[in-house]
């Protein structure tokens, strides 16, 4: 992390930590790259077994730890691989998002998507879309351990 | 008050001369002239301990969780709240539980009461229609209630028990002209740059002694995640940010379980605001799923369920 945040002059590139579920999101991330789809090579994807699985400690963790972004991508609402993982998943973003930005977190630093297994295309705009809201934001000083 | 303690008396009298409870949790008259503290009860003769004032501040609810037997508890408005969220999330059966319910008028907030006295002695308090009556060496003052009252209780719209088997006195009239998120609308209005220092300078106080934490009656977890130190979530440090994620992940648990009751703000050694952060989830939870927490004792908690059209707004394309 400590590269990118010298160089955030004007060749500054942001860095993006993407959790994707397993069944959807990650396979469609997989079937951008087999078929060469070009997107931003700002992000680092963790994979977990379902969106419902993303603790809201793991966002809070990466921003912590400096990353400049955070996207979570599962399956389409009624898609899910355990029937229900993306709904409960709906609810604790709900609340994260709204009190993430109330506290003075940007808006747009952290950002939740449904992208499906087959959607390649879809999963490579919204790669594209998130690099660039973040780096409108610029780097990230907010909730970042040892910084002023 | 005087009549209220006393029917608080003989009601949990009867109930251990019918053996219908082995624990009775209420308030007793504390060391200090203000101040009432948790008592528990085991026996009919030990009854005779219990009173009623506008000191009993504490969420009796906190010590509910683990508790065996058959357990009679005094509750105020807030506490029966807190109660309605034990039962929903398995901490204790219905059968084991009987609510002594007592209407509340609010309970005074110590450090109001410590600002108007500004560090004279208080022997004495008597509370009288209208006002409260500190008495001290050389001095005697009255102070009207509301002057006394913490931000929850001037802004609480459940003063009557919302679930009790006896009820002490009479239910007494609710607030209704009360804007309980008129803070928190003003905070939203400010602009993220406010918001953001309000937030640095208030959790910039925070010592992480989480009395918070273990004042409030919600957070019973055998191991809490902030004590973790495999995996540790946490920093342990007080350092900004550490304290602020802290804080951001107590307000979310708390998420459709809080009931304001100022157990947190009250154990608070430092003042943060406490409100700030859970105000704002309870508004948003009862904006987005129209939940309110603890009144109904058939709703789930509604991060535990879902509805397929919940809202989505927020959610790329």
């Amino acid at each position: 992390m400590e590269e990118g945040k010298e160089s955030s002059g004007s060749n500054w590139e942001p860095k993006l930590i993407t959790f994707l579920c397993n069944w959807c999101s990650y396979a469609g991330a997989d079937l951008a790259g087999v078929s060469r789809i070009q997107y931003p090579a700002n992000t680092r994807t963790i994979r977990v077994p379902c969106s419902g699985r993303v603790n809201i400690l793991y966002i809070l963790r990466a921003l912590q730890h400096g990353v400049d972004g955070v996207l979570v991508s599962g399956c389409h609402p009624g898609d899910c691989h355990y029937l229900s993982g993306n709904f409960s998943a709906r609810r604790k973003f709900a609340v994260l998002s709204r009190l993430l930005e109330y506290v003075g977190v940007e808006k747009g630093r952290v950002q939740f998507s449904w992208v499906s297994a087959a959607e390649a295309g879809r999963f490579a705009e919204v790669i594209t879309e998130v690099t660039e809201d973040v780096k409108k934001l610029g780097p990230a000083k907010r909730l970042v351990k040892n910084s002023d | 008050m005087e009549q209220l303690s006393k029917e608080i008396k003989e009601k949990v009298r009867k109930l251990f001369e019918e053996e219908k409870v082995d624990l009775v949790i209420g308030y007793e008259k504390g060391t200090l002239p203000f101040r009432s503290t948790p008592c528990f009860v085991k026996n009919a003769e030990d009854a005779e301990k219990l009173v009623w004032n506008s000191c009993c501040e504490n969420n009796l609810a906190a010590y509910i969780p683990g508790m065996k037997g058959k357990i009679g508890i005094i509750a105020k408005g807030c506490d029966s709240r807190s109660l309605v969220g034990h039962i929903k999330e398995k901490q204790i059966e219905r059968e084991n539980l009987i609510i002594i319910g007592v209407p509340c008028h609010g309970m005074l907030d110590r450090k109001s009461v410590d600002k108007i006295i500004a560090g004279r002695e208080i022997t004495d308090i008597e509370e009288k229609p209208d006002g409260i009556v500190f008495k001290g060496e050389n001095f005697e003052e009255t102070v009207t209630k509301n002057e006394l009252l913490p931000d929850n209780c001037i802004s609480c719209s459940h003063r009557n028990p919302v679930l009790y088997d006896i009820l002490i006195g009479e239910n007494v009239e609710e607030n209704k002209d009360t804007d309980e998120f008129g803070k928190i609308k003003e905070y939203e209005a400010k602009t993220s740059d406010e918001r953001w220092d309000y937030f640095s300078q208030q959790i910039g106080k925070c010592i992480r002694c989480y009395a918070c934490r273990n004042a409030c009656p919600l957070c019973y977890c055998k191991e809490c995640c902030v004590d973790s130190s495999q995996p540790q979530w946490f920093g342990k440090s007080i350092a900004l940010s550490d304290a602020q994620v802290f804080h951001i992940m107590r307000a979310f648990h708390v998420a459709g379980r809080c009931v304001d009751c100022g157990a947190c703000v009250r154990a608070c050694p430092m003042e943060i605001d406490l409100r700030f952060l859970n105000k704002k989830v309870e508004k948003d939870v009862r904006e987005l799923f129209n939940f309110e927490a603890g009144i109904n004792l058939d709703e789930p908690p509604p991060l535990s369920v879902f509805r397929p059209d919940d809202p989505d707004g927020f959610i790329k394309g």
